[in-house]
Parts: structure tokens; C-alpha cells; sequence
């Protein structure tokens, strides 16, 4: 869908070139200042990996990582995304295509039936990972744990952690027990 | 899997399982096709009236804007069977969020920027969206949904009720109730020379053919409908909605592929929703218990443009054995969106009354809950009076009063707490009607030793590919590496939706057949296969949807445990447990799941969810996910789902009753019954919200028994 921002658009001004690292490839793109960064994956560059479940950061589907921690891709405008790196979905499996632990604990676990809040519940999951091992606290994180240690992610926390990925299919005990199993 | 060893039941990992764990798998909106552009719908602004003009200059002005369809200049179609879809055809607006434009534009920014530069004017007229148990116009419908009647009565349910010494007349409350699928409805349409291909987001693709040539006047075999994979639907998909319809005309009118992804704020307005329900329940039993009269009346809401009614009394004809009873629903055309199918509709909001109710009887006779019911099995269907294919009713409540730990629970009403908690089990019966209908299927084998069955099923997330190539390598008796499933597209043999936990039932009878057919002439052939390999068919129609003799229902129990903090009036669940008595269980793992799915959405409905019409705009006012709570991982704790074995041989070769709703049957009053049972308030309209739990709470307990 790139070719669709042709000259038409260029002459309002409304516009910018911004370059994204995408799953470790660099993509310089004209892109109209009102598209957010779950479009620019979905319609420019072919990632459809990344869901649009309500296109306003309440379901989670669009879950991407920006920077390695975890985003609604829905709502960052990529205008003010320039030089960042950008991870989805499709860019969690290995050089081989060998699905990351949390893809393959997803399986094993059969933590989800649809599919469609899955990419946003793994991106989410590998960002809360990332998060307790930095000592980020959470709601139900006991206050008495010191600062900047990593936090313990028991069942509770993880429920916690991941409360904005939305599953409507209901699958969420076994994508605690996926998560449980990779940590 | 290897050897002899039948493929029924293992826990088989879902064959696209892969793909859509690592991004892969793709849905309606998400094939690539060059030239693809984005349509928006405008929704209409008024409740009831009419549109007198639209103003698109401004939106065709904006850059990318290519076309805004109106009623005026929207393609002519044929008049649907379906009111709902006949959208751009009048100026008629039967309420608000009926599309009255449509417009599209190259990419989705464009598309949403021009359709709100549509300036619509409206002759408006009084509107009614206000559902009341006493409205002047509510009328007993013919029939309600699935052609159930209206009204059934068999003794003297009046009388019997006036003279019994033990009685419960209560009245129960559900509000509207949305779907809300994570995908969205969304359909991609594209002309391919006089070829029609749509790939939609849909429950049955074969459905959605036919509705497309009727509408179109297309022939059937110069239109394809894809729905590889979907992202849910649980009712809402389950016949074409509006975006296929306005996904065609686009693209007949652009040229260009088009793509319509309804909004989320569109969706409770245009894809149906689970119509409010008013619950009159009034059981009578003797001093032991046995039910002496039972009269469960409903009165819902309808739309203007057409008549669904949700059978929420039906469930209360099968349920339990009593002498006398009437089960009775009205409805009231109010100027609303069309209600349509969600998860259980008729037995999920009323197994919630009925089970609460039962409830509130076992508590005014000072009995166990849980022998109240098995007291009152009944030995047939007590509306139709026909033997039941298979009940273990009994043996599920049983068995998870067994695994719930319920000998163990003081009876007495609020007699358990926590600091500001207050803790409380309950337990509910489930119900849910076998469904079963005709399917086409094919079957080949081919000379490497592989099979291949096609059947255009629907995969919802159910595992249709998994559990159907589990039913083919049974009956070929081969291994299940060795057979693979083509669904989703119908170039397949046709077959019906995924729908009234049917699906694999209705595809699997087909499937067996074409098997049981090639195993046949496999066996009767000698000498290395031809290169295309040889392929049976197969056809059920006649055979599937035959009459049966029997009353064929599955049934569970469920037990739930609460906590309501007296402080703030919040219920969290600690647990859940169901089980099941649904046939043979085909995969043991993806039923696990449907069946925990069903559980987390009647948790939704005890807890979280519920609607609202706004009495003075006409329009949902909870329309998108942060109003409308659909459960959250932390709302949802441990949920175990178990199955018992029943063996019933009058259903399908497989043995398999559906198992994709009863999950949801039952289990909000399973919770409601718990927050009684913690609290001893008696709580009758859902959702169970802190509002409500603290006004109740505030309210002087004066009695637990019958609250
Ligand atoms: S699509 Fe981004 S949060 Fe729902
Ligand atoms: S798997 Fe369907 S919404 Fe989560």
C-alpha cells in the first residue's frame, strides 16, 4: 500500500519520511502524520502479524514492542516513531523460523482458540518478562519487594501484567500456564 | 499418533496452530491484493426517521476519498431475506447506527477523515428503545428463535401454584449483551474479471454465498467466500452481517478491491446483540421438594425491521419434572438495533434465571441445592415427552459437587468471611439442545498414502481443521499425520456454519460418511492408486437433519466460589469448576478450551458485562471495550472444565453432542448463587457490579433462606 501515497497526498503537506527498524530490517517510509504504527505494519509493510481489535488501546491485539518494551501499535502516531526498533510477532521466531519459547509454550499449552488477540498476548508476554527482570512493580507486586530487583511472576502477577491483552475466546489460564512455563 | 489406535478424542495440537502463534495465520482484512482501498461506514445520527440528505462534496474533496455510496447512488440489490442487510437501499433510518453512507478512500486514515466529513440531514421521529415488563405493546410472538413456539402449558400452572405450601415468585434481569468477537466483522471484496471473491470474517462461508448471489444476482459458481481463518464470532458471524454486503458494492462501484473492517464502536449497532431479557419465574413445590408448578415468562425487545426473539424459557421445558407449567415469551418492537445470536441465545440468559431461581427454591425449602435438582430429574423431555438420548444431568452435578469440595460447605448464608470479604459457593445446572444438519464432504486418497478431506467448515477457533482430520483418520483407520483437512472456502462441498454448537457434528457426519465410503472402495481394489488418487463424496441431507425420536440435550453442572468485598461491593471469583456430559469428547484439548471459553464469557455476563440504551439518543451507550467489561485476565482465576464418559448412539457416527456454548449455560448463576450464598443478598439483575453489591449490601438482611 505504499504506492498509494503518491503525489496526491505529498501536496497537503500532511507527511513525513521517517525511517523504523522492523525486525531488525531499516525501512525509510513516507508516511501520512495521521497513521499509527499497527498501520503502518499491517498496510505498508505487509506484517498483518499485528491485530487491529478496536483500533483505540483497549484490547491489546495490536501489541508490538518499540524499543523492547511492549506498545499498543495502535496508538503511536509513526510520525514520532523515527529511528526506533520496532519488534512484532513475526519477528520473535529465530533465523531458522523456529518458533520462540513463548510461541511454542503457546502451543503446547493451547492458550488460545481464534488466534486473533494471540500475536498481541505473546509480544505482551515477552515485554512483561522483560519488565519484572527490570524490577518493574505491578499492582499486586508486594510493596515490601526492593526497588529495581527483579520481580518474582507468579500467577497472580502475570494475570495482572497482561489484563490489557483481551482474549474474547477466553483462553487465559493456559496463556498463564504458557507464560508460567518459559520463565 | 501412530498405530490402530483411534484417532477420536487424543489431544490432537491444532493444525494452524503454528501460523497463529507466530503472526502467519491470515484473517479477512489481511490478503495481500494490489490496488486493495478501505471503506467506512457513516452510521445514521437519529433513532428513528428518515435521511433527506447527504452532503459528500467535502468528503470527495479530502485526499485519497474515491467514493461515498449513499442510498441514492449505492447499487440496486435484491431484497434480502434478512432486513439488516439490505443497508443504502431507502432513506429509511430504522435506529441509530444504521449505515447510511459509506465511503472509500485509499487508506484507512482517509477513509475515517472523509466519512466524517459526510454531513447527513434527517426527518426525525419519536423514538422508543425503553424495554418495561408492562409495555403497552409487547405481543406474544408466534415463535421465538431456532422456531421454538412462543408459548407452551401443559396442567394448571395458576393453580397449582396458589394452593403449594413452598413457593418462589421472583423476577430476574439481563440486560443487552454484546458479542464483541476480537476480530472485528470485516469483509474484503474483489472483482476478479466477472468473478466475485470475499474474504470474510464469517461463521459459514457457504451462507454467505448464497446470500451474495441472491443479492447480486450472481451465479453461485462465479463467486468464491474465503473465511481461512476467524477471529471468533460466538453468534455474531453467524450469518452475513452488513459488511460483506457493503464490501461488494464498493468494490463494484470502485473497481478496486475493497475492504470494509467495521469499527468496534460500529459493531453493537450493525452485527446484533443479545437482546434484554425480564424473567418471571415462579416454581411451587411440596414440603419435600418436588416441583408442583413451574411458569417461567420472558418479555424482550425486538427491532423494528425484524422479529428475533430469545427463547430464554425454553430451557425450562427440559429441565426438570413438574406436573403443571407454562413457559411464555413477549416481545416488544422497540426502535433498536436488531437483537440476533449470542453464545447460548434462549438457554444462556435463561438457565441464569431458572438456575437462580432453583436457587432461591432449595434455600425457602432449607435443602441442598444440588439434591433439589437431582429430586426433580425428570424420566423424559417434559414438554415433548419423548426419551432422552442420553441425561447424566446427575452424574455431572455429582461428580463436581465431588471435585468442588461441596460437602464441605456451610449452608447457611452468609456465614463465611475474610476481614471485609465475605465468601460464598454456588452451583448451577447447564443445558444445551443437540444440533445437528445436513453437509456435503469429500474424500480422497492419493497414491503416497496421504488422504485429504475437504469440507467447507469454518474454523472460529474451535480446531474445525484438527477435530475433522481426527474423525477422517478414524473411520479410514489410518494414522492422523497421514490425513489432511482443506476448509474454509466455498469451492469446498458445501456445508452449514459454525453455529449452534453444531459444527462438528454436521461436518463431521459428512466426513465420516466420504471416509467410511473410500475406506470401502480401497478395500475392494487392488493395484497402485491413479495419480489424482480416487475421492468418495458424500451428503448427509436427509439423514442429519431426520427427526429423531429422541430428546437430545447436553448437561453440566458448574460450581463457582466468591469473594465480595464489603468495602468497595467488588465480586472476584476464586474458582470454577464444570463438568460436562456432552457425548464422546473428540479432542480433549481444544474441548478443554471451548469449554473454559464458555465459562469466562457467563463470568463476563455474572460480573462485567451488560449494555445499556440510552432512553434519549437510542443508542448503546457502553459501544466499545473500555465501557462494555468483557473479562480480563485478572477477573479470571482458576477454571477447571471436566467431562464425564457418556456413550449415546443416537446422535452421529462420532457420539459427539456440540460443546462450543454449554459453557456459558449456567455459569452466571452459578456465581449469582455464590454472592448470595456469601452475602445473603439476593441479587436479580446482572451485571453483578460494586454499585449494585454495595446498595444490596447496605439493604438489612432479614431472612437467607429464599432472600
Ligand atoms: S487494536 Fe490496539 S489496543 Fe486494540
Ligand atoms: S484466542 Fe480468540 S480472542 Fe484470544
Amino acid at each position: 500500500m505504499g504506492a498509494a501515497h503518491d503525489d496526491g497526498t505529498r501536496a497537503t503537506g500532511h507527511h513525513s519520511e521517517v525511517t523504523l527498524t522492523v525486525n531488525g530490517t531499516p525501512h525509510t517510509l513516507h508516511l501520512d502524520h495521521r497513521r499509527v504504527l499497527l498501520d503502518v505494519l499491517r498496510e505498508d509493510l505487509g506484517l498483518t502479524g499485528s491485530k487491529k481489535g478496536c483500533d483505540h488501546g483497549q484490547c491489546g491485539a495490536c501489541t508490538a514492542l518499540v524499543d523492547g518494551r511492549r506498545v499498543n501499535s495502535c496508538l503511536l502516531l509513526a510520525v514520532t516513531l523515527d529511528g526506533c526498533e520496532v519488534i512484532t510477532v513475526e519477528g520473535l521466531t529465530d533465523g531458522a523460523g523456529e518458533p520462540h519459547p513463548l510461541q511454542r509454550a503457546f502451543l503446547d499449552r493451547d492458550a488460545f482458540q481464534c488466534g486473533y488477540c494471540t500475536p498481541g498476548q505473546i509480544c505482551s508476554a515477552v515485554g512483561v518478562l522483560a519488565e519484572a527482570e527490570a524490577g518493574h512493580p505491578s499492582h499486586v507486586t508486594d510493596p515490601a519487594t526492593a526497588p529495581g530487583r527483579p520481580v518474582a511472576l507468579d500467577a497472580a502477577e502475570i494475570r495482572e501484567r497482561l489484563s490489557g491483552n483481551l482474549c474474547r475466546c477466553g483462553a487465559y489460564p493456559r496463556i498463564v500456564e504458557a507464560v508460567e512455563d518459559v520463565i | 499418533m501412530t498405530g490402530t489406535g483411534s484417532a477420536l478424542g487424543v489431544p490432537a495440537e491444532r493444525r494452524e496452530g503454528r501460523q497463529k502463534v507466530t503472526g502467519g495465520a491470515r484473517y479477512a482484512a489481511e490478503h495481500p491484493l494490489p490496488g486493495r482501498v478501505h471503506a467506512w461506514p457513516v452510521p445514521a445520527g437519529v433513532a428513528r426517521g428518515r435521511v433527506t440528505a447527504v452532503h459528500t462534496e467535502a468528503a470527495l474533496d479530502l485526499p485519497g476519498a474515491l467514493a461515498v455510496l449513499t442510498h441514492d447512488n449505492a447499487p440496486r440489490i435484491t431484497e434480502p431475506d434478512d432486513p439488516t442487510l439490505a443497508v443504502l437501499q431507502t432513506p429509511g433510518v430504522p435506529h441509530r447506527g444504521w449505515p447510511v453512507a459509506l465511503v472509500v478512500a485509499r487508506t484507512p486514515e482517509e477513509a475515517r477523515a472523509a466519512a466524517e466529513a459526510v454531513r447527513v440531514e434527517y426527518a426525525v421521529e419519536e423514538h422508543d428503545v425503553r424495554l418495561t415488563a408492562d409495555h403497552p405493546e409487547a405481543y406474544e410472538p408466534e415463535k421465538a428463535n431456532a422456531g421454538f413456539p412462543a408459548r407452551r402449558e401443559w396442567g394448571d400452572p395458576d393453580g397449582a401454584f396458589a394452593s403449594a405450601p413452598v413457593r418462589v415468585d421472583v423476577s430476574y434481569h439481563v440486560p443487552p449483551l454484546h458479542n464483541h468477537p476480537m476480530e472485528p466483522h470485516t469483509s474484503t471484496a474483489h472483482w476478479d474479471g466477472d468473478r466475485l471473491v470475499v474474504y470474510t470474517s464469517s461463521q459459514g462461508g457457504t451462507a454467505v454465498r448464497a446470500v451474495l448471489t441472491a443479492l447480486f444476482e450472481l451465479p453461485e459458481d462465479r463467486v468464491t467466500v474465503v473465511a481461512d481463518h476467524v477471529g471468533g464470532g460466538f453468534g455474531s458471524k453467524g450469518t452475513p452481517r452488513p459488511d460483506v454486503v457493503l464490501a461488494v458494492m464498493a468494490a463494484r462501484e470502485t473497481g478496486r478491491p475493497v475492504t470494509v473492517a467495521l469499527p468496534r464502536r460500529h459493531l453493537p449497532s450493525v452485527v446484533g446483540h443479545r437482546a434484554p431479557t425480564l424473567h418471571r419465574l415462579r416454581l411451587a413445590a411440596d414440603t419435600g421438594g418436588r416441583l408442583t408448578a413451574l411458569t417461567h415468562e420472558v418479555v424482550t425487545h425486538t427491532s423494528r425491521i425484524k422479529e428475533f426473539v430469545e427463547q430464554a424459557a425454553v430451557p425450562a421445558r427440559v429441565m426438570y419434572a413438574t406436573p403443571a407449567s407454562r413457559t411464555l415469551h413477549r416481545a416488544v418492537r422497540l426502535d433498536v438495533p436488531s437483537p440476533s445470536w449470542m453464545r447460548a441465545p434462549g438457554e444462556s440468559p435463561g438457565m441464569y434465571a431458572l438456575e437462580s431461581a432453583m436457587d432461591e427454591l432449595a434455600g425457602a425449602l432449607g435443602m441442598d441445592p444440588v439434591d433439589l435438582r437431582v429430586l426433580n430429574e425428570p424420566e423424559r423431555e417434559p414438554d415433548s415427552g419423548k426419551p432422552f438420548s442420553s441425561r447424566h444431568l446427575t452424574e455431572c452435578l455429582r461428580e463436581g459437587a465431588r471435585r468442588f469440595g461441596w460437602d464441605r460447605r456451610d449452608p447457611r448464608p452468609r456465614a463465611r468471611g475474610e476481614g471485609p470479604l465475605l465468601l460464598g459457593t454456588g452451583v448451577a445446572a447447564a443445558t444445551y439442545p443437540v444440533l445437528v444438519g445436513p453437509s456435503r464432504a469429500e474424500a480422497r486418497a492419493l497414491p503416497d498414502g496421504s488422504f485429504v478431506v475437504r469440507v467447507n467448515a469454518t474454523d472460529i477457533g474451535t480446531g474445525a481443521r484438527t477435530v475433522l482430520a481426527q474423525v477422517a483418520a478414524d473411520a479410514l483407520g489410518v494414522p492422523l499425520e497421514r490425513v489432511r483437512s482443506e476448509i474454509g472456502d466455498s469451492d469446498l462441498p458445501s456445508a452449514p456454519l459454525a453455529g449452534g454448537s453444531s459444527g462438528t457434528a454436521s461436518w463431521g457426519w459428512s466426513v465420516h460418511r466420504a471416509c467410511t465410503e473410500l475406506a470401502d472402495q480401497l478395500g475392494s481394489r487392488t493395484g497402485p492408486l491413479p495419480d489424482e488418487g480416487i475421492t468418495a463424496h458424500a451428503d448427509t441431507a436427509g439423514l442429519a437433519d431426520a427427526d429423531s425420536p429422541y430428546a437430545r440435550h447436553a448437561f453440566g453442572a458448574h460450581f463457582a466460589e466468591v469473594a465480595v468485598d464489603t468495602v468497595t461491593g467488588e465480586v472476584r471469583v476464586r474458582r470454577m469448576l464444570g463438568v460436562f456430559a456432552a457425548g464422546r469428547i473428540l479432542n480433549a484439548r481444544t474441548a478443554r478450551s471451548q469449554f473454559i471459553g464458555g465459562m469466562t464469557m457467563g463470568l463476563g455476563m455474572a460480573l462485567t458485562e451488560g449494555s445499556t440504551m440510552d432512553a434519549a439518543f437510542g443508542d448503546f451507550t457502553e459501544a466499545d471495550l473500555a465501557s462494555y467489561h468483557v473479562p480480563a485476565h485478572a477477573d479470571v482465576p482458576a477454571i477447571e472444565a471436566h467431562w464425564i464418559d457418556e456413550e449415546d448412539a443416537h446422535l452421529n457416527p462420532m457420539g459427539s453432542k456440540g460443546i462450543g456454548e454449554i459453557g456459558n449455560v449456567g455459569s452466571a448463576a452459578a456465581i449469582g448463587n455464590a454472592v448470595h450464598h456469601a452475602t445473603g443478598v439476593r441479587f436479580r439483575e446482572l451485571p453483578l457490579t460494586p454499585d449494585k453489591v454495595l446498595a444490596g449490601l447496605a439493604r438489612p438482611v432479614t431472612s437467607g433462606r429464599g432472600g
